[in-house]
Formats: structure tokens, C-alpha cells, sequence
């Protein structure tokens, strides 16, 4: 089997496995699943941007929140059904990711971190001073009635399981399919080495740009989805933490791997969940399982898999 | 290789006297004469972490009070009352998790406790999907406005509205009508400037200046030049962890002679109010949800709270005297958690699928005496908009403490329904 067929058959056996995983298990936890899910499809934005094309962004929080305020708004102040609402919601992070990349990227390395973590500071803090519209902090509420998808209620468990593990599957096979792709690999040879990439006649500048777009967007898609299928939209998602957020995701599910995100994203949910049911001090048993893993697998855990045992990981 | 369970005359002596000792136990015979024994589960969503630890440590702290006092008087429908506290963060996401925790996991009766209003509203979602009942305990109007759903109840704390509504006539009468408004810039903030600018019109004052502070903000001196020179009440409310210096930069910046200052306690909630740099305060007026001295007309039933939550008379934990309460706000935990026990007996309720029937029974309530289950004072619940309303006081710093110079009515405090959730289907 080729690597890129077997590809194809990881992540396709991985959707198959929610698809079970989702009939089987128990209420509460087919709920946090949805919850794991969409936040994943969160960090495979970031991924693309931080594992694939080596540019770690402090911001990513505003495109999570701008797709989650273009498509809440369009609902909650424009009476938009839940379709046209996320287009909304797509079509907001991807602008706003564009604006970003064309300012952001006159910067590299460290310079690149301040600045989208200065964006981001300022997309929290104009939701906040907008708050006759956003609500400010405090955020508002999408009414279970209107989070309907073509006669479906999202609101239903099962239902909104399906829906994130969409959102989620689209996000998967994009970015494994674009990575396969000359575009992905050329996002690598930009990580990998910028200036060896722009002699061999490659236009970076573009391929970042696009890279930036097509991660923000993404992002922004997750936050959408966020917003329709638990119904909350608020400025908490566009502080700064949730900027660091996908970046934890990222590094301890593996930067740079497919499924990286998703293993991330699952570990510090049930890390946080477990630990906060044992003890109140759980931030420390959080903090030293992350330690841990820090010196143990630096990879992050799908990328020490691919190190030791399956090379063939992507 | 397996062992055959024997029962020995010895230990069948042994088990029957643990099991005559037990029910000799009036507590636990009174719970054993209950048609379930089993206990009513409570789920605590606790602030432990985040900007609202401080008040989560008293809203702990008060629960656990609350609830040792209805199982000493016989639980709930005879049965223990039992909290699964869960922490939030005090961060939405994690607050929909939790009550989602609470329902499908614990196999909690309802939910119960939330303060930070970012909080509620990130969480009342997921309570009505999942149908449990959710108590909040957070003064926000989110409620009341409408916003929400009718699983979402706040039947043991008055919201922010009727609070400062109920203040402007006070203000205007004793300190003066010309008003500036200090406030932080976010929805917290924005409630203050709305809802008081409105109301001291309607007494016939003004707002001359409205000096929004953005939530980032550490230091304050840049912001005070900004009071007009002809401001004769200057109000206040600010939250976090900046408190402390905004009320010492604003002593530093009027020294002697300044206008008459009001505020919420809120800016000063779990401060000593003998930290050094606040002598300054002395003369200065704040609204208190509940007096946090005890007053010379103290109640019987604030002195059985105090007690009861090991608090003294100076609003200090009675182990430690430099740990001050939430005293403003936590009686609410105490109120909310004897109104689910009220609305509990009055509908019979019996599991999970009683829920409605208790929701109904909560709406029904209307007048809640001052009692010891409602040790703050009297108030009148609105099962209409499911938010409860009843007298607020005002104190003025005098020695170094908070001395009660007004209480208002509780008509002072309403304003006309924005929602009838009874309308809307379970």
C-alpha cells in the first residue's frame, strides 16, 4: 500500500471509529465527544499554519471568534437561519485572516507572534467595547429553537454529534488531502527551510498568505460551528487563552501530524475533566502531566508514535 | 480460588447493633422514614479558579453551611441533601461542560450556583437542552431580560437592574443630583451606566460624565482628571483583581476634599476595609446587598447565618479575621439552596422526572419572609420572569466600618416583566 493509501484509510478508519464511537457511548460522553470534535477541527486550523508551515501564531483566538460572532450575529441580530449563518461565519474569519496575513506577515518569527497577539488583543477588546451588539463579555444566547438544520434540531444530542463530527471530517480529509498536495508541500519546505524554498523559485509570500487564510478560516469554521451546535457566543472565546489553547492541542497531540489535533484536544478535555473530579488543586495535576510530556514526548504524542513505531504517520 | 461468604453469629451481632445504633441516630432516622433514602443530588458549579475564586471560596463555604442546615432539620422530602461541587473555571466552556456533567454523569436533581454572569449565560444553553433546573446565584439581568429559558432560575439574589434603580432615589435626596459614573468597560460595567443613568433622570439628576475603564487597565490616575469639577456624587463599581488599587489611586487623587462618593461593594468585596490606603473611604456611601457588619438592629435570623456559615460580626471568616466574605453576595447560595428545598416539598418532587413540576412549583412562589431560610430579608419572586426582587441596603463607612443609613423598599426595585417564560414550553 502506498503511504498516501494508507492515509486514506487511517483517517477514514478514524471517522469510522467516531461514527461507533458516537452510537455507543454513553450520553455524557458522546456530548463531550461533539464538544472534543469541533474543538479539534479548531486546532487542525492552527495545525496548518503552526505544524505544517512553521508559524506559531499568539492570535488564532480571533478567527475562532470571528467565526463564531459573523455567523451568532447573523442569527441573533439578523434572524439568519443556521446555513447562511455559518457561511457567514466562514466568510468573516476568512476575510479577517486575509487582513491579518497581509499586515502580520511583514513579520517573521518572534515579530510574527507579537503582532497576531496584538490583533488578537484588539478583536477581544472591540468585542467588548461593542457589547450593545456582541454583549460584550458577558456574550449571548442562540435559542434552542433556532438551531435548526434542514428539519434537524442540532440541540438534539445524536444530531449534534453528526453535525461536529462533519465539521470535524471535512476539516480532516482537507487539510490530509492539501498536505498531499504540491501546496502542502510546499507549506513544508517553508517550514522546513523559507529561504532554500524561495531559491528554488517558490512565491512564499503567497503560499503563507494562503496558508493564513486557509488556517484562520478553518478556525473560524470551528468557532461557527461552536456557536450554532452549544448555542453561546461570547468575547471569552477571543481572549487570549483561547489563543493558547490550540497551541497546547497542537504540541501535545503532535505539530505537523493529522490526527495530532484531535489526540490534543481529547487528552486535555479528559486530562481537565479527570483531574478536576480527584482534586481542586487539579491545575497541578494538569500541569505536571503536561511536564511530563514536555520532556517525555517532545513530539507530542501521535509524533513520538510516528518516530518510534509508524513512520508512515502523516 | 473463591471464599465463601459465611455470616457468623458474631458479626450478625455486630451488624445488627452498627444498623439499631444508626437508626437511633435522629438525622438518619428521620431520613430512613422517607420513601427513597437515597439523597437529592445538588450540583455546586463553583467558581474554585478564575477571576471569581474569591467569591467561590464563600459561595463554597455558605453552600456547605446551607446544606448542613436543611439535613439537620430533616432534608428534603425527607431525604439528605448532597452537593457534587464541580469547578468551571469561571469560564463558559467549561461551565456548559459542567452542567452537562451534572446531568448525564452525576445524575444531579439540578443545578445550582453560578455568580459570574458570562458564566450563566454560557451554560444556561446547555441546562435547558438537558433539562435540568439551574439555579443561578449571579445578580446579572440576563435572566430577567429575557435571554435565557425557562430552566434558568434566580430565585435567592436580586438582579443588578432593580439594585441600582433602587439606588437613585437615595443618592439624589442625600449626596446630590450631579452624577459621574466610574465603571469598567464591559457588560458588568454597561449595566451600571444604563440602568442608573436612567434611573437618576427620573429623580430628576443628571450623569454629567461617563468614564468607562477598559478591563485591562491596572493603573487609574489617567482616568480621574476626566470628573467634571462640578460632580456631586461621584459612583463607583468596579470588579477584579485591580479593585484594590482603583480605590487607593482614587483616595490619592481627591486627598481631603472630594465630592460624595457612592459604591458598589462590589469594588470592595472580600477586601478588609482596613487595608492601608482605604481611610480615605471613611464618609463614603456603598450599596450592600447584605450589611456585611452586623448592624445594632442585627436580626435573629443574620446572626443564625453568621453562625451558621462562621462568619463575625465584622464580616470575617470567625478562624481567620483577615479572610473577609462575599458577605453581599453569598447569602444568595443559602436562599437559592432553601428555595429548592421549598419548591421541592411543594411539588412532591421525587426524581428527575419531577423536574417540570418543580420548576412549576418555583414559579408559583411569591412572598419569601424574612425567616431564617431568607436571612437578608423579605422578596417577592416574579414566576414570570423568574427572577426574585427585595430591599437593598445603603452604608456609610464610619470608623472603619459599614454602618446601615438606608434600606429600600422592595418596590424601589421592580420595573415592568421583559419575558414570561411560563409561556414557553418544557
Amino acid at each position: 500500500m502506498t503511504v498516501n493509501a494508507r492515509s486514506t484509510v487511517l483517517h477514514l478508519g478514524l471517522i469510522a471509529i467516531l461514527i461507533v464511537l458516537g452510537l455507543v457511548l454513553p450520553t455524557y460522553h458522546q456530548g463531550n465527544l461533539a464538544r472534543i470534535l469541533v474543538l479539534a477541527t479548531y486546532a487542525i486550523g492552527f495545525n496548518v499554519l503552526f505544524g505544517y508551515t512553521g508559524l506559531l501564531s499568539l492570535g488564532h483566538a480571533m478567527f475562532f471568534a470571528a467565526g463564531m460572532y459573523g455567523c451568532g450575529l447573523a442569527m441573533h441580530l439578523a434572524d439568519w437561519s443556521v446555513l447562511p449563518a455559518l457561511g457567514m461565519g466562514l466568510a468573516s474569519a476568512a476575510a479577517l485572516s486575509l487582513v491579518v496575513a497581509v499586515l502580520a506577515l511583514r513579520t517573521i518569527g518572534v515579530a510574527f507572534m507579537i503582532v497576531t497577539l496584538m490583533f488578537a488583543q484588539a478583536f477581544f477588546l472591540a468585542a467588548l467595547y461593542l457589547g450593545e451588539w456582541t454583549g460584550g463579555d458577558e456574550g449571548f444566547v442562540i435559542a434552542q429553537a433556532r438551531r435548526q438544520l434542514a428539519g434537524f434540531a442540532l440541540t438534539e444530542p445524536l444530531t449534534r454529534f453528526f453535525a461536529a463530527l462533519t465539521v470535524f471530517s471535512v476539516a480532516l480529509l482537507l487539510t490530509a488531502w492539501l498536505m498531499q498536495m504540491p501546496f502542502g508541500r510546499i507549506l513544508i519546505g517553508v517550514r522546513e527551510n523559507e529561504e532554500r524554498t524561495r531559491m528554488l523559485g517558490y512565491d512564499v509570500f503567497r503560499h503563507k498568505l494562503l496558508a493564513v487564510v486557509i488556517s484562520g478560516t478553518i478556525s473560524g469554521g470551528a468557532g461557527a460551528a461552536y456557536a450554532v451546535l452549544f448555542g453561546y457566543v461570547g468575547a471569552t472565546f477571543a481572549s487570549v487563552q483561547y489563543s493558547i489553547f490550540p497551541l497546547l492541542w497542537v504540541l501535545l497531540g503532535g505539530m505537523g501530524t493529522t490526527i495530532g489535533p484531535l489526540i490534543g484536544a481529547a487528552f486535555m478535555f479528559y486530562l481537565i475533566d479527570y483531574a478536576s473530579g480527584l482534586t481542586n488543586a487539579y491545575l497541578l495535576i494538569v500541569g505536571a502531566a503536561l511536564v511530563l510530556l514536555t520532556l517525555f514526548a517532545r513530539a507530542g504524542i501521535v509524533g513520538e508514535i510516528r518516530k518510534r513505531w509508524v513512520p508512515w504517520l502523516p | 480460588m473463591s471464599k465463601l461468604l459465611k455470616t457468623s453469629r458474631r458479626s450478625l451481632i455486630k451488624s445488627v447493633g452498627a444498623g439499631a445504633l444508626m437508626a437511633g441516630t435522629p438525622l438518619l432516622g428521620r431520613f430512613a422514614s422517607a420513601q427513597s433514602g437515597a439523597p437529592i443530588k445538588i450540583g455546586f458549579q463553583q467558581h474554585s479558579t478564575g477571576i471569581g475564586a474569591a467569591y467561590g471560596r464563600w459561595y463554597g463555604r455558605t453552600t456547605e453551611a446551607a446544606v448542613k442546615a436543611i439535613n439537620e432539620g430533616g432534608g428534603i422530602n425527607g431525604r439528605p441533601v448532597e452537593i457534587v461541587a464541580e469547578d468551571d473555571g469561571t469560564d463558559p466552556k467549561r461551565g456548559a461542560e459542567v452542567v452537562e456533567k451534572f446531568a448525564n454523569q452525576h445524575n444531579c436533581d439540578v443545578a445550582f450556583g453560578t455568580l459570574f454572569s458570562h458564566v450563566v449565560i454560557g451554560s444556561a444553553p446547555s441546562a435547558g437542552e438537558q433539562k435540568i433546573p439551574y439555579f443561578v446565584v449571579s445578580e446579572g439581568h440576563h435572566v430577567a431580560s429575557g435571554g435565557l429559558n425557562r430552566y434558568t432560575l434566580q430565585p435567592g439574589i436580586t438582579d443588578v437592574k432593580s439594585q441600582v434603580q433602587a439606588m437613585a432615589p437615595y443618592v439624589a435626596d442625600n449626596l446630590g443630583k450631579k452624577v459621574t459614573m466610574i465603571f469598567p468597560d464591559f457588560a458588568f460595567g454597561h449595566d451600571h451606566r444604563d440602568f442608573f443613568t436612567a434611573a437618576i433622570e427620573a429623580q430628576g439628576g443628571e450623569v454629567l460624565e461617563h468614564i468607562a475603564v477598559p478591563p485591562s487597565e491596572t493603573s487609574f490616575t489617567k482616568y480621574f482628571p476626566k470628573i467634571p469639577r462640578d460632580t456631586e456624587v461621584l459612583y463607583h463599581v468596579m470588579v477584579g483583581p485591580a479593585v484594590l488599587t482603583f480605590v487607593k489611586e482614587l483616595g490619592e487623587f481627591f486627598g481631603p476634599s472630594s465630592p460624595a462618593i457612592f459604591g458598589f461593594i462590589d469594588s470592595l468585596e472580600a477586601v478588609d476595609l482596613t487595608s492601608p490606603g482605604l481611610e480615605f473611604l471613611e464618609g463614603t456611601y456603598f450599596w450592600e446587598g447584605n450589611p456585611r457588619y452586623a448592624q445594632a438592629d442585627q436580626s435573629s435570623h443574620d446572626k443564625n447565618f453568621r453562625a451558621a456559615v462562621g462568619v463575625d460580626e465584622n464580616g470575617a471568616s470567625v478562624s481567620d479575621p483577615k479572610d473577609v466574605s462575599t458577605y453581599a453576595h453569598m447569602f444568595g447560595c443559602w436562599e437559592t439552596l432553601h428555595v429548592i428545598k421549598a419548591g421541592m416539598e411543594a411539588s412532591g418532587y421525587q426524581g428527575p422526572s419531577d423536574r417540570q413540576k418543580l420548576i412549576e412549583a418555583v414559579e408559583a412562589m411569591t412572598n419569601m419572609a424574612e425567616s431564617d431560610a431568607h436571612p437578608q430579608g423579605p422578596k417577592v419572586f416574579n414566576g414570570k420572569t423568574h427572577q426574585v426582587f427585595g430591599v437593598q441596603y445603603i452604608s456609610r463607612v464610619e470608623n472603619g466600618r459599614l454602618v446601615k443609613v438606608h434600606a429600600t423598599s422592595i418596590e424601589d426595585t421592580y420595573y415592568p416583566d421583559e419575558v414570561d417564560y411560563t409561556t414557553q414550553s418544557f
